[in-house]
């Protein structure tokens, strides 16, 4: 059997990546909910602030452990599997790496020590304290990262030098153009997922007894920051990160939208299914994407037929990735958006039918998430650093196939373990949270 | 003191922080496999559960500072001992998530099953970890073109293997001493107990290893006055291992056995500088400290994160280990 090393190491670090990706987003939302209900605790000193913490603080605890464990991964992964990549873009991309341990990782796993095992050994001031510690350590960790994954989307301050990329401006590195629209769109992100993981949860718990002040307490905070967060991203985030890929990764965004003739008054795909390489079905607003993603008619916008077939990336993943990314992200506003309003009409706790969407809709943002990821990474495809180096000429020469397929399968066995477990100690976890607040006869 | 020596001293710091915090709970993990019972596991793993997360990301901090300031090296190693750390990190990742599921199942064969994939992947994680050393320190089959040539297989030679077992043997050391500062009564006499033999038999195993270096690494003690300074330091810190293990003085013991594996990083890393992967095929193939660097303005950027962040991560790490000082409870999460 022929085995293609370049096929098994990309499925391993989809794989890989995927998998780990399901959970930072949930810590970094929950970490920054945990804040304002630890500002709660502290400041009005009201013990409800201080339970709800206390309970997400420990489901926290067990997202925050699979993201670690699955995170140590990703580090190796580029030494162990993308070995030719590493010595190319080393000169660079390694430092944001270095950078979000020293300056993230300590900060978030120190302060999530204390803020877990310090209660009743420190003050609310200081849990409050390290609670902050802990989101700011993962906002900072996403940062670094995407600061280093802006780089392979839009490298800039580098020259090609010496059979590498080398660093001419540290500063010019870090702020790649389509850096601040992709932390700001991830970071985004990652807020409503946290939101609406809390959400899901609180809506559960209120669903087993109305009643639960703590659970109308968390479901009160989850969809007003979940409302807010939601339209964040669609406008200004997505769009601002929609336009800088229009201006930097042309045929990434002719792919998004299956155009495939580059012209002006371009029209905007409001549905369409890719099959091969065509769009069949499709329905389109006229003019709408020129404007879009650049404010006039008149803007051209390239489509796939300007680029060479071996510079671009597949149809069918960036594109359906995409729009169900984007049809995903609206339909959050609308759910949150319903939520408020019935939270202001005081009619949330008792509206059973719209607490079991909330359940069901909790995980909903990770698999968003996860589209969004598919289509910014396979959308940079067949590059590994766009327009600088493929990814079929990054990956370790010394590691055969065979090895490559051995580690996939493990990873493959031991992630389907862990997600298993975690989903189990999650809902036992709940499920006892429930068991504290047992509806009363009548209720 | 240039750039290039500069970023070789300084991973050299990182993985010794590494091998100094992360080392006692790798240990704690292997002590906890001759628990007389659950709760003396259970004491294991809350003794480290508030700090071994930020232990082990000394070992991201290098290995990040490695990939930035020494691509080539980074790049060599790391795909060259592709099986090898595919299994540390199934290991790591093993451990890290048995410490958190065995705090949430109640029946006692889920505890114990927990329970041993952790004490078994901390064991795992110290022998590769010892072994792949051990292997850097011997030198490697470097090509021409900087890549790793000796397989799997190639990494479980004598040397190799021996240095497995010394990294078990510290870093079980390293555990015992942390354990007893973090236990009273029967258990601390335990612990203090396993410490001694521990270090006398990690006195006996490096002895070894050192023959074996002599045999097969005499490269290092190029290293001269520096090198043999470091092994005068390990053997003082075994002295005081031993010495206050007996002694009853679990602080000391853990002073004597942190020096035994700080000196032993230290003594490697003098032995080999200028080379960070030595080539055994053709010493003009190694990977040094020059030829496999990243350029002068990325050290120059690295070097100013580092000197900014890492005072500011000791300076709140001092600071939590203060908060979480005295005697570990029985139970992982203590409010259950």
């Amino acid at each position: 059997m022929e085995l293609d090393p370049i096929l098994l190491a990309r499925l391993q670090f989809a794989a890989t990546i995927c998998f780990h990706f399901i959970f930072p987003p949930i810590t970094i939302g929950l970490a920054w909910l945990l804040v304002i209900l630890e500002t709660g605790s502290w400041k009005t000193g009201k013990e409800v602030y201080a339970r709800a913490a206390a309970f997400f603080a420990r489901l926290l605890a067990l997202t925050f452990t699979l993201g670690v464990a699955t995170g140590i991964t990703m580090e190796f992964q580029f030494g162990t599997n993308w070995a030719e990549y590493s010595k190319f873009v080393g000169d660079i991309f390694g430092a944001p790496l270095a950078a979000e341990a020293v300056l993230a990782f300590f900060l978030e796993s120190a302060f999530l020590g204390l803020y877990l095992f310090g209660r009743g050994r420190i003050s609310a001031a200081a849990q409050c304290f390290s609670a902050f510690m802990v989101a700011l350590g993962s906002t900072l960790s996403a940062f670094w990262i995407l600061v280093a994954n802006s780089w392979q989307q839009t490298p800039s301050g580098y020259v090609l030098q010496n059979g590498r990329a080398e660093l001419t401006s540290f500063w010019e590195a870090v702020t790649s153009p389509s850096m601040l629209p992709r932390f700001f769109h991830s970071f985004t992100a990652a807020v409503i997922t946290g939101a609406f993981f809390m959400a899901g949860v609180s809506a559960w718990l209120l669903i087993k007894n109305s009643k639960n002040e703590k659970a109308r307490l968390t479901v009160t905070l989850a969809l007003i920051v979940g409302f807010i967060a939601a339209a964040a991203e669609l406008f200004p985030f997505g769009h601002w990160h929609a336009v800088q890929v229009a201006e930097h990764q042309p045929a990434k965004l002719a792919s998004f939208e299956g155009l495939m003739e580059g012209q002006t008054r371009a029209p905007l795909l409001l549905f369409g299914i890719p099959v091969g390489d065509k769009i069949i079905g499709e329905v389109r607003a006229p003019g709408l994407l020129s404007l879009l993603v650049g404010g006039s008619l008149d803007t051209h916008v390239p489509g796939r037929n300007d680029f060479p077939p071996e510079d671009l990336p597949q149809l069918f993943l960036p594109f359906t990735a995409f729009h169900l990314m984007v049809g995903l992200g609206t339909f959050f506003i609308a759910l949150t958006g319903w939520g408020v309003l019935q939270l202001w009409r005081r009619k949330l706790f008792e509206q059973r039918w719209f607490l079991y969407c909330l359940v069901l809709a909790a995980p909903l943002p990770v698999f968003t998430n996860q589209l969004g990821w598919i289509a910014a990474e396979v959308g940079r495809q067949p590059w590994i650093v766009y327009g600088v180096l493929r990814t079929s000429d990054a990956i370790s020469r010394t590691v055969p196939g065979a090895h490559i397929l051995f580690s996939l399968i493990m990873f493959t066995a031991l992630y389907t373990l862990l997600l298993v477990a975690y989903l189990w100690f999650l809902a036992r976890m709940v499920q006892k949270e429930a068991a504290l607040f047992p509806a009363k006869e009548g209720d | 003191m240039d750039l290039n020596t500069s970023w070789y001293i300084l991973i050299g710091v990182l993985f010794g922080g590494y091998a100094v915090l992360d080392g006692f709970d790798l240990g704690a993990g292997i002590l906890s496999l001759f628990s007389r019972d659950e709760k003396e596991r259970s004491t294991c793993m809350s003794a480290i559960a508030p700090v071994w997360d930020g232990n082990e990301v000394w070992l991201l901090a290098g290995g990040g500072a490695l990939f930035a300031a020494f691509p080539k090296v980074y790049a060599a190693v790391f795909s060259g001992f592709y099986l090898a750390l595919m299994l540390v990190l199934y290991a790591l990742i093993l451990r890290a998530v048995s410490m958190e599921f065995s705090a949430h199942v109640h029946s006692p064969a889920a505890k114990k099953i927990w329970g041993i994939v952790f004490g078994a992947s901390s064991l795992i994680v110290a022998l590769l970890l010892g072994v792949a050393f051990a292997n850097i320190m011997r030198g490697l089959p470097i090509s021409a073109e900087g890549d790793y040539t000796g397989g799997f297989f190639g990494l479980l030679n004598p040397t190799g293997l021996i240095g497995g077992v010394v990294g078990i043997a510290f870093f079980t050391m390293h555990g015992a001493a942390y354990m007893s500062m973090k236990t009273d009564g029967a258990l601390q006499q335990r612990m203090l107990g396993h410490g001694k033999k521990m270090a006398v038999a990690s006195a006996v195993v490096f002895v070894l290893l050192l023959v074996m270096l002599g045999l097969q690494a005499k490269h290092l003690f190029s290293g001269g006055l520096f090198y043999w300074l470091a092994i005068l330091v390990m053997a003082g810190g075994f002295v005081l291992s031993i010495r206050s293990a007996s002694g009853q003085k679990s602080g000391l013991f853990f002073i004597g056995s942190a020096l035994v594996i700080l000196a032993y990083i230290a003594s490697v890393a003098v032995g080999l500088y200028p080379n960070m992967a030595l080539s055994s095929l053709d010493p003009a193939w190694s990977l040094t400290a020059y030829n496999a660097s990243s350029t002068p303005r990325t050290l120059q950027a690295m070097l100013i994160i580092a000197l900014v962040g890492m005072p500011v991560v000791l300076a709140y790490t001092v600071v939590i280990y203060r908060v979480f000082r005295g005697k570990a409870s029985d139970s992982y999460y203590s409010e259950n």
